[in-house]
């Protein structure tokens, strides 16, 4: 009897790493469910879609690719990638500026800088519908508070989400907002910049911009590339603030990518060319991460390249 | 004449001591605190103004220059705001849809990082890189395809297919866990296993009580992703008695629209759990987003 128990605890030990491996799967179990369920099967699907004319209420048709082709003679298509191509270039370089000199404030070493740090992060907590309407208010043209304040600066404040020409700019200031995200992680990478490389600029005769340009500048810009990669992400799937602001207008001026897609797939349930839609966002933003990653070689300056 | 003099001297004191290295360095400062002032003004200042409109009269809200402390106070604007919309069902609804997430993140990311942590099997680098890729996917390309599969399946109209995805983990929060996890040393669950634990009784007995700061980040993190979810509820649900706070309040945009104090009351409620769960979590909310942007 005890001889039977000595072997089964010795194959036990043996077989621990096989136990630790199906273990390893039961604990991944759930992401590994998700990938297939949430994200295989429907890249599939989506892929296959886009090949249909399809409204979900009939049966599909196969049309091949006559959703990519008619795409491009879409003049709504070609406004919405303007419209978020543009957006895109302004906001994000103007979002990343505004971040950094926030982290810059916010890396003096004052007291309550923590809670500088809180209050600066806040707007990026409440960005949705609440803060969409917040801004329709504060755009309004005649009791807004942006041109309040316009007015007393002696400008006659435009008319901002009403104008065909103003209402993207007002969808980037109010991006700007919630740069405190932003400033929070370049915050982090300054402090991580050692002190000693400042003095000994200092002792070499450099002023404070030198020292900006030749030490924060590149030992940042690990954080520059992550924050740019992300935000192109971002931008290009920006949604609620279309819908709720201004729908698209005046004149398709707000016309974003994202809003286009909704628009096209469940207001005119066209769903497979909503599918072609989705796959061409996916290789947009594929072209420009793997474009920015490409460049990253040029302008990005890493830790292990120290000393060589 | 003296007088003069004295101040001139005053003055070429102060010069003197500006050039100083530490006058520079004070100097640097304190303009650098009134740049940040200024700044931290700005920001808040369309919260202020937000709340001034709140509680003003409809006549008010449409004066120009405009009040910035109305006068009569008009608190009555809140209830009446969350009467004319059925504010509680809405915050109802997003509760349940919110705090099903949490659970569900909580409990299934946790679970996935301890794995990708702590256990060695064939395939965890591959299918951790795999994991950390699908970030990249947007979420509009599986948007369609899961809104026909939810139909079939009745789940349209429920808040099934808000809530359920939120069990099977999310890559972001995963990463952030399995960050977290990889930096509780080791020695504990060696000595847990010493005792006879088995992986499923290290990860509650050990793991799980050493994670407070990254159980926190989860949950604020998912809790202020759901509550402001727009799209997804969008398609979901139909009835308006399902609708959630983001639905409701762009809903309540378009009959009301001129009734920018009720308006900017409703949203500021609607804003305030997300406030509140940001101040109680920012210690942990900033510090992982932090450390994850540096390793990114």
């Amino acid at each position: 009897m005890k001889k039977i128990f000595q072997v089964k605890l010795w194959k036990k030990t043996k077989s621990l790493a096989k136990k630790e491996a199906i273990d390893g799967y039961i604990f991944i179990l759930p992401w590994l469910l998700g990938l297939f369920i949430f994200t295989v099967y429907p890249l599939i699907a989506s892929f296959m879609i886009s090949f249909t004319d399809w409204d979900i209420f009939n049966p599909p048709s196969l049309i091949g690719i006559k959703n990519y082709t008619t795409m491009f003679k879409e003049s709504d298509f070609w406004q919405s990638i303007k419209v978020t191509m543009i957006y895109s270039t302004f906001a994000i370089p103007l979002g990343l500026m505004v971040s950094l000199i926030l982290a810059m404030l916010l890396n003096l070493k004052v007291k309550g800088s923590g809670f500088f740090r809180t209050l600066v992060y806040a707007p990026a907590v409440i960005s949705g519908v609440a803060s969409s309407l917040l801004w329709m208010w504060i755009f309004n043209p005649d009791f807004g508070l942006i041109n309040f304040v316009l007015s007393k600066l002696g400008i006659d404040g435009p008319q901002w989400l009403l104008s065909p020409n103003w209402a993207l700019s007002a969808f980037v200031i109010m991006s700007l907002w919630t740069a405190g995200g932003s400033a929070v992680i370049y915050l982090a990478g300054l402090r991580n910049i050692p002190q000693q490389m400042y003095e000994a600029a200092e002792i070499d005769g450099a002023n404070k911009w030198q020292q900006f340009t030749k030490i924060t500048l590149p030992l940042i810009t690990p954080i520059t590339f992550f924050l740019l990669v992300m935000g192109v992400i971002g931008s290009f799937q920006i949604f609620t603030q279309s819908y709720v602001m201004t729908n698209g207008g005046p004149n398709r001026a707000t016309l974003f990518y994202v809003l286009y897609l909704y628009n096209q797939s469940f207001r005119n349930y066209f769903m497979g060319y909503g599918c072609a839609l989705g796959w061409i966002l996916f290789a947009i933003i594929l072209i420009f991460t793997l474009l920015i990653f490409k460049s990253s070689s040029i302008w990005v300056y890493y830790e292990s390249e120290r000393g060589k | 004449m003296n007088q003069k003099e004295e101040s001139r001297m005053v003055i070429s004191n102060i010069q003197n001591w500006i050039k100083t290295k530490r006058g520079q360095e004070l100097l640097h400062k304190a303009l650098g605190l009134v740049f940040l002032s200024i700044i931290i003004l700005i920001i808040l200042l369309p919260l202020f103004w937000m709340l001034s409109t709140s509680l003003k009269g409809r006549a008010q809200t449409f004066a120009f220059p405009p009040q910035w402390i109305p006068n009569p106070i008009k608190w009555e604007n809140y209830p009446k705001a969350l009467t004319i919309m059925p504010f509680y069902i809405y915050f109802k609804n997003t509760m349940i849809i919110t705090l099903g997430n949490v659970i569900g993140s909580v409990l299934s990311c946790s679970l996935v990082a301890y794995g990708f942590a702590r256990l060695r099997f064939s395939g965890r680098n591959v299918l951790f890189i795999i994991m950390l890729s699908t970030l990249m996917i947007p979420y509009q390309i599986t948007l369609i395809p899961m809104f026909i599969l939810f139909q079939k399946i009745g789940w349209v109209n429920t808040f099934k297919p808000l809530i359920v995805p939120g069990f099977f983990g999310d890559p972001f929060l995963i990463f952030l866990m399995r960050q977290y996890f990889m930096s509780i040393p080791r020695e504990l669950d060696d000595a847990a296993k010493i005792d006879g634990c088995n992986n499923f009784q290290i990860f509650y007995k050990i793991i799980l009580p050493n994670s407070k700061p990254a159980i926190i980040l989860v949950i604020v993190f998912k809790f202020i992703w759901t509550w402001n979810d727009f799209l997804a509820p969008l398609i979901y649900l139909n009835d308006a008695s399902k609708y959630t706070l983001s639905i409701g309040l762009a809903s309540f945009q378009g009959r009301f629209f001129t009734d920018w104090n009720l308006m900017m009351a409703a949203s500021l409620v609607v804003m305030i759990p997300c406030l509140i769960v940001f101040f109680f979590g920012q210690k942990q909310l900033i510090e992982g987003i932090s450390t994850t942007g540096l390793k990114g």
